[in-house]
């Protein structure tokens, strides 16, 4: 990989070959929660970070919104849990009246267990993979990994890439106004 | 407070040694998966065999079991569950701990598990799958295990839900599929570091198929953390759900001994207990086989044995309420119950040896010097396995030997098989985690980060240092 990316590099003031965006490189956690904040200020709204762990507040600094998956599994997890009590009401009262001990055949504080562990079955999984779906994962390919050093990014690197559908984008001005947050390096990163 | 070990190790009681920086981390953690199969160390392959022999004899069971059927057991009636059911309690309750070490301790955010949960979680998976095949394997007709499931068939039939065995099936799927997918979740930001530090390209390919294209974007983290946090609070009732569950099984029958409405609670305890003493069984050995004493700090083994010492306690408390609800009860089933259990001519032994392994080698645990000597932790923990073994045994087989009438009274004596079984599955546990030790992250390296960033700047071990620093001033020994 990293020979493609140097050869990337090469090219990246190649101005007919189309960019990803440009990526600032930083050493540690807090210089990228800073410069994310000033390039916020600067108006920049389509920027992203690598971090190689989940640095907090970053998704603030870079003005995301909250994640809504929290609605998502609360909504699954009630589907569960309807799943789960009418699945074994269906089963037990109305398919194939079961009539054990004399219990009446709706003996639905039987039915607890199940329709719990359905709830839980049902939002843990929402949860998952919403977030892997969400994520675009499994990716084969994604132009960040164009990024020189970017294999750092998993160990102790920090990334910043200001995209090149930022509305404000400008390839010159933005790797400039990089520069000036002084990171370890500035690349042009194609797509 | 740092203490100089023989081998010059220097141990510490910090969360994770101070000073470690994000590459350390990364090297310490990876630096033995990535090693070359052939320079995998010799205790590796000695642990890995013996586990494969382990596991051959488990795999010629369950052949013997399948074409001959369970009458190779020691089962008969009145003890119609014997070992199986006593080993599957046991590796279930084993697997307990490490979902309340990755999800409980993560909600009330211990920051000390961050080094342990994954190796915690890859032990409840791997015990998840040697509990769930016993009672597949304890059916009589394995090959139709479906049944247990609700599908439309040509029977017209559907399992009949109000019976504690269905919930059991339904608490344990959904236990054994969230655990693997809680673990997963975690490991894709590990296999990520890993796909980018490999240097051949089989490597790399196999942790990047595994990573999922993962490339850590603060997008990604933001739903990672909230996903992560979610599948926390919702493991943490499912496995408390499911010990009692297990209980239930019990407690929902009328067998003197099982009938008690203090059994969920009470096996959930137990489950925590044996299952801080596998962590420990596991985790000792490990950290000094890897050179991990700078994460898996005595910290953490300090904190697991007291967590031990609590459950434990529990545990015993449990016994003695049996005792006392047999008695005030009033029901001359329940009363004998818990003479035969005690002075019972053929089992009595079991019950003392039991209150020895549970409640009285535990004891050491109240004096910290105990709790630093990581032998004598592991030897503890050791004891404690035995321990919980013999109380499943002791609730599931000695009860069930004098039930209710003297004339249906037989005694129950384990074959061959039951023990070759046994024998076995600690093999198919220890194949897979002697595979998991080898080729993924023991520790999570992302968190571990995580952690160390916390740390350098919120100085999360605040307590920790603080003390050291009044030993320095005090001119004690630190």
């Amino acid at each position: 990989m990293s020979d493609a990316a140097l050869s990337h590099d090469n090219h990246a003031d190649d101005s007919a070959a189309e960019l990803f965006g440009v990526v600032a490189e930083f050493g540690d956690a807090e210089s990228i929660l800073e410069a994310a904040g000033i390039a916020k200020a600067e108006g920049y709204t389509r920027m992203d970070a690598y971090t190689p762990f989940a640095v907090e507040d970053l998704d603030d600094a870079l003005g995301m919104q909250p994640t809504r998956l929290g609605w998502v599994v609360l909504i699954m997890g009630i589907t569960g849990a309807l799943v789960g009590f009418f699945m074994q009401l269906y089963a037990n009262a109305s398919f194939y009246p079961l009539n054990i001990g004399g219990k009446p055949l709706n003996s639905w504080p039987n039915f607890i267990v199940i329709t719990f562990e359905f709830t839980v079955l049902f939002s843990a999984f929402t949860a998952g993979l919403f977030m892997l779906g969400r994520n675009g994962l499994p990716r084969p390919y994604h132009s960040i990994f164009n990024t020189p050093g970017f294999e750092n990014a998993t160990r102790d690197r920090f990334f910043l890439c200001i995209e090149a559908r930022d509305p404000k984008f400008d390839a010159d001005e933005a790797h400039s106004f990089l520069e000036s947050l002084e990171p370890l390096r500035v690349s042009k990163v194609e797509k | 407070m740092a203490v100089i070990r023989g081998s010059g190790v220097a141990e510490t009681n910090r969360v994770i040694a101070k000073g470690e920086s994000y590459g350390n981390i990364d090297d310490s953690i990876n630096r033995p998966i990535e090693e070359h199969p052939l320079r995998t160390p010799l205790w590796w392959w000695i642990g890995f065999s013996m586990a494969g022999a382990l596991l051959l004899l488990y795999l010629v069971t369950v052949v013997k079991l399948i074409t001959t059927g369970i009458g190779i057991f020691g089962n008969n009636q009145p003890v119609a569950w014997a070992f199986p059911i006593v080993n599957f309690v046991w590796w279930i309750g084993i697997g307990h701990a490490g979902t309340l070490i990755s999800a409980a301790l993560l909600l009330f955010r211990q920051p000390w598990r961050t080094s342990i949960n994954r190796a915690a979680e890859a032990m409840t998976i791997f015990a998840v799958v040697c509990a769930g095949l016993y009672p597949i394997l304890h059916l009589g007709r394995q090959w139709v295990f479906y049944w247990l499931l609700p599908y439309p068939n040509t029977f017209g039939l559907f399992p009949q839900f109000r019976s504690p065995l269905d919930w059991d099936l339904f608490a344990i799927g959904t236990y054994a599929s969230v655990s693997i997918l809680f673990w997963y979740i975690g490991l894709v930001p590990d296999f990520a570091t890993l796909r980018d530090r490999a240097r051949n390209t089989f490597m790399r390919w196999f942790y990047a198929l595994l990573s999922l294209g993962w490339n850590g974007s603060a997008k990604a983290w933001q739903r990672y953390q909230r996903a992560y946090l979610i599948l926390a609070a919702l493991s943490f009732p499912l496995v408390l759900s499911v010990h009692s569950t297990i209980g239930m099984d019990f407690a929902v029958a009328q067998v003197p001994g099982w009938n008690n409405t203090i059994v969920p609670p009470y096996f959930v305890a137990g489950a925590v207990f044996a299952g801080f003493a596998m962590v420990l069984i596991l985790a000792i050995p490990l950290r000094r086989a890897f050179g991990l004493e700078k994460l898996i700090t005595m910290r953490h083994l300090d904190n697991s044995s007291k967590l031990m010492l609590a459950t434990g306690m529990i545990v015993v408390y449990g016994y003695f309420i049996e005792a006392f609800i047999a008695w005030y009860s009033g029901v001359e089933f329940e009363r004998y119950m818990i003479y035969n259990r005690v002075f019972g001519q053929e089992h009595w032994w079991a019950f003392w040896l039991l209150i020895l392994c549970n409640g009285i080698a535990i004891q050491p645990l109240w004096s910290k010097r105990i709790r630093q000597n990581p032998l004598a932790l592991f030897i503890i923990s050791i004891i404690v396995s035995i321990g919980m073994w013999l109380e499943r045994f002791v609730i599931i087989v000695v009860s069930l030997t004098k039930d209710f009438l003297p004339s249906s009274w037989h005694t129950f004596v384990a074959t061959f098989w039951d023990y070759a079984l046994y024998l076995g599955s600690f093999g198919l546990f220890f194949t897979l985690w002697f595979l998991f030790i080898r080729l993924l992250p023991s520790i999570a390296s992302t968190e571990m980060k995580e952690l160390a960033h916390h740390d350098e700047h919120h100085g999360s071990d605040y307590y920790e240092d603080a003390r050291a620093e009044e030993f320095r001033e005090k001119g004690l020994p630190v």
